[in-house]
């Protein structure tokens, strides 16, 4: 049953990103990329990480991926002028190259990789057990995260201002 | 039971067809959002660690790693809009202002 439910989120991320790199509309391309991250969202529910499931469907499918479609419907981009260019064979037999020896040398390390599942209380990956280890161990990376999110809402009214 | 280097493998997998989304498309918003792509295999690689430590600090980690990406996709965004202002359109391929 698990493993029928990882080939199906699985396959799903899969299938749609690959949909999202290829297609030449930038419509089709975000949404097929919400599909993926709703995949992405059925996997970490399989991991009992419940709090980023959530995070991910609110913030990844829903805050982020409205906004760029937003941008994308008010840009008004026609299909002509995002054509694909061409991957020359040259740089495709690097790429694939590149490709072959690290799947190689990752498999061979993914071989030794201990992979018994410990087991884990319903406090895993719930708000009260995240918010523990965030709020003690990373306070510091959360005030700067705070510091940059300020930045970004500073600088983004700057620069998608109109310019008298 | 699946096992840790089943959930590795499709985080390598998603984050390969990210990469190259980044290397062969020109179009701006396309790009950015096999970046976004790329972000999200990373996240699955911490999340599934977590899982299989038993410990909670990937999912911390892709906590932070989500609010900087929302972060990146506003300030990405807002570039992409003055950009298409000043040379109506957002093929990267075009941007040489600064020479080849």
């Amino acid at each position: 049953m698990e493993r029928a439910l990882f080939y199906v989120f699985g396959g799903l991320a899969v299938l749609a990103s690959l949909w999202m790199v290829t297609r030449r509309n930038p419509l089709t391309s975000a949404l097929s990329l919400v599909v993926a991250f709703l995949a992405l969202a059925g996997l970490y529910a399989m991991l009992q990480a419940d709090l980023l499931f959530a995070v991910q469907l609110w913030v990844y499918a829903g805050a982020i991926m409205v906004l760029v479609l937003f941008v994308i419907m008010l840009l008004n981009l026609r299909e002509s002028e995002t054509r694909p260019k061409p991957l020359g064979a040259g740089r495709f037999a690097i790429g694939a190259l590149v490709v072959a020896a690290a799947a190689v040398k990752g498999l061979a390390v993914l071989g030794g990789v201990q992979s018994d599942l410990p087991v884990v209380d319903a406090r895993f990956g719930s708000v009260a057990g995240v918010a523990e280890v965030l709020f003690t161990r990373y306070v510091l990376q959360f005030e700067i995260v705070s510091i940059l999110l300020l930045a970004v809402i500073v600088a983004v009214v700057v620069l998608a201002k109109r310019r008298p | 039971m699946v096992s840790l280097a089943e959930y590795l493998i499709l985080g390598a997998v998603l984050f390969t067809i990210g990469a190259v989304g980044v290397l062969t498309r020109s179009n701006g918003l396309i790009l950015f959002m096999s970046l976004e792509l790329m972000l999200n295999a990373v996240n699955l690689t911490f999340v599934a660690f977590s899982r299989f430590s038993g410990r909670l600090d990937g999912h911390v980690f892709v906590f932070l790693v989500t609010a900087v990406a929302a972060a990146e996709a506003a300030v990405g965004l807002a570039i992409f809009v003055s950009l298409f202002r000043l040379h109506r359109s957002v093929d990267v391929d075009e941007l040489n202002a600064m020479g080849d």
